[in-house]
């Protein structure tokens, strides 16, 4: 096998809770190093909370898994501190092109909109992603990492969770008042706890190969449906950091998949692929079934499930790890808040109710694709390949081919933190959905992005000037939230042209972002910490403001259970 | 005179296929095609006009099979 990568080895350290007389209790325990437990300890170390992260491994993933890193997912990971590295070794595409058969039927450009500061994709493989992240977590004090810790035993209870923890000292136990389970797709933990996740397997099997070539093709996205290479099956091309491609062999369900893993079973596959004159290596190889499956409740009691442990997804639409990190996101804030006591701990179901939302949307999609990929019975043979056939000339069968919709992020439209629009405002950037970026100018003429102005705290957007009298009513407000130990920022939005003198305001330099938020002078915006809207005004009033706080960090859920 | 769409015109494509996907699930080849035919006729009286019917007629019949 080729090697581009060389695994990072990180040491088992002893740490002083395994010479504890009494099992050490810590307020938030993570299992799992993967890009779940590692992104919920950077995300929960900038809302000030410390966390020991345990790992039954001494390295970051072993092979690629995933290539496809989403923009949601990179903006997440720039919050974090980690992003750069990532996008600067990272392949940026946006062209694909479709094949049926002998022909490319058609070609795509996903046009990435302007004035974004991260690109729409990047691949990059799962290693460098948890590398850069491991990297970032050893910069914050606050994280305790733990390599070759491993997890045995977990009890749980209405008030904390107790585990074992095996080493190769010996066992020693932890408490902690939550436990942060990320320990991947099979979760022993999830098993161990009598807890399920379902979903449906699909009947297929796939061949995963990471090759090495220096190709004279562009980065682009490239799937055959039926190729002449591999007929009545689909393929998939895509390039990765380093000259590796990845290639995807649909193979179907009577596939051996030890027999499929032997290099002498893929070099002929891919010979008959890229022609027999160039020249790759293997970099790594691995035969998968994929599954949709997700637990009806992530937590229980106070064990929290994240990442695939919580819900999985076949990876069309590379939505496993993506989705992931909204997950992890969405939790972090609100278990610190609580943790802190900001926030009643009713808001911790909030994360179940808003990322059920989201987990469901994930399979949805990834089911989808893989049902037009994998048509069951001839009926629907007969509609994909009658699909593929008209895409070429008509692109409105173009918009029926699907090979994987990529994530986005989710709009969390039903919850019940969202403060509802009273006045009429563009769809778009409506309470429940991400914010999206846009450039800005601050106040020393430096050019800048607004979502590193967001997150890890409440920011009221606002557009424009206040009246005398609202300047203080809104003083108070903020005030009120501050004594509360909910420290909401304000960030004053300027139209272009005008020139702000504090750090807190900004100019809308290209005019971006009042056309994103459709502001107009008096429109404010509240955004949660983990950068979702949750209320909005065409004209301020702070007391409202005030509610809506209250309401986004889960006040009205606690009244109801009291009641 | 009216001119037949080719553009994408979905209100939600993936959402529309699904359902037809589903709409043939568990069923005979022989129930497929009952299905598709009535699901024709149904679509070509919400269409209504023969003009535009006649082109997609013009373009669905331009089918290359090898037997
Ligand atoms: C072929 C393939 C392609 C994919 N492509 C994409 C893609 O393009 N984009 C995308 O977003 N996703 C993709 N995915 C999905 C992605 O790999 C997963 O969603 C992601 O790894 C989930 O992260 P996680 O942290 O939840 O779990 P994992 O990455 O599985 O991490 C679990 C961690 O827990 C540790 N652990 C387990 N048990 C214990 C224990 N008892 N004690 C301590 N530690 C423990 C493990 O060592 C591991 O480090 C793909 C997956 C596959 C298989």
């Amino acid at each position: 096998m080729a090697s581009t990568y060389t695994n990072p080895e990180y040491p088992y350290r002893r740490s002083p809770d395994q010479d504890a007389a009494a099992p050490v209790h810590h307020p938030v325990i993570i299992v799992g190093g993967g890009p779940a437990g590692l992104a919920a300890a950077m995300d929960l170390a900038l809302q000030g909370i410390k966390t020991v992260v345990l790992d039954d491994n001494n390295t970051v993933s072993v092979g690629s898994r995933a290539i496809c890193i989403a923009k949601r997912t990179l903006e997440i990971c720039d919050r974090y501190g980690c992003a750069r590295p990532m996008i600067d070794k990272g392949v940026i595409w946006k062209h694909g092109r479709v094949y049926f058969g002998e022909e490319q039927i058609y070609e795509f450009d996903l046009l990435p909109e302007q004035h974004h500061k991260i690109p729409a994709f990047i691949n990059l493989q799962q290693y460098y992603f948890e590398e850069y992240m491991v990297d970032r977590c050893r910069q914050m004090p606050l994280i305790d990492l733990r390599w070759l810790h491993k997890v045995t035993e977990v009890t749980s209870s209405a008030d904390r969770a107790t585990i074992v923890v095996e080493t190769r000292e010996g066992p020693y136990r932890l408490s902690c008042d939550y436990l942060l389970v990320a320990d991947g797709a099979n979760s022993p933990i999830r098993e161990s706890l009598g807890l399920e996740s379902k979903g449906q397997v699909f009947e297929d099997r796939f061949l995963i190969a990471d090759i090495v070539m220096e190709a004279d093709f562009p980065a682009e996205r490239r799937f055959w449906f039926d190729a002449p290479f591999h007929p009545d099956q689909s393929t998939l091309l895509h390039k990765q950091a380093d000259n590796v491609w990845r290639i995807d062999f649909q193979l179907g369900w009577d596939a051996d998949p030890d027999e499929e893993k032997k290099i002498e079973n893929i070099r002929p596959r891919v010979e008959a692929m890229l022609g027999k004159e160039r020249k790759w290596e293997l970099e790594w190889a691995s035969v998968y079934t994929f599954r949709c499956r997700k637990m009806d409740s992530f937590i229980h009691q106070r064990v929290v499930f994240m990442g695939d442990a919580a819900h999985q997804v076949s990876p069309f639409g590379a939505r496993g790890a993506n989705g992931a990190l909204q997950g992890v996101e969405n939790l972090c804030w609100k278990l610190a808040a609580i943790l802190d006591g900001r926030a009643p701990p009713a808001l911790l179901a909030t994360y179940d109710t808003e990322r059920q939302h989201g987990a469901r949307e994930n399979i949805l999609h990834s089911t989808r694709a893989t049902d037009f990929m994998t048509p069951k019975n001839a009926a629907t043979r007969l509609f994909r390949d009658t699909v593929l056939d008209l895409a070429r000339d008509y692109p409105f069968a173009r918009s029926l081919v699907n090979s994987g919709r990529l994530s986005t992020p989710c709009t969390y439209d039903d919850t019940p933190l969202n403060t509802a629009d009273q006045a009429d405002f563009d769809p778009r950037m409506r309470p429940g959905a991400a914010c999206q970026d846009a450039p800005i100018t601050g106040a020393g003429g430096q050019q800048e992005w607004l979502l590193q102005r967001l997150g890890n705290r409440f920011v009221l957007l606002l557009y424009g000037t206040l009246p005398a009298s609202a300047g203080q009513q809104l003083e108070a407000a903020l005030a009120r939230l501050k004594r509360e130990g909910n420290r909401t920022d304000v960030l004053w939005i300027l139209p272009q042209g005008q020139q702000g003198s504090k750090d807190n305001e900004v100019v809308d330099s290209e005019g971006v972002l009042a056309q994103r938020y459709d502001l107009r002078p008096g429109s404010a915006y509240l955004i949660r910490p983990d950068q979702h809207v949750c209320a909005r005004w065409r004209t301020l009033d702070a007391d409202a403001v005030v509610a809506a706080a209250h309401r986004a960090l889960g006040q009205d859920l606690a009244e109801e259970q009291a009641a | 005179m009216s001119k037949l769409n080719t553009d994408t015109n979905f209100t939600d494509a993936d959402a529309f296929y699904a359902a037809l996907a589903d709409v043939h699930r568990d069923r005979s080849d022989a129930e497929s095609a009952a299905i598709n035919a009535r699901l024709i006729l149904l679509l070509a009286n919400q269409v209504g006009d023969q003009h535009i019917l006649e082109q997609a007629l013009a373009i669905a019949g331009q089918i290359h099979i090898e037997e």
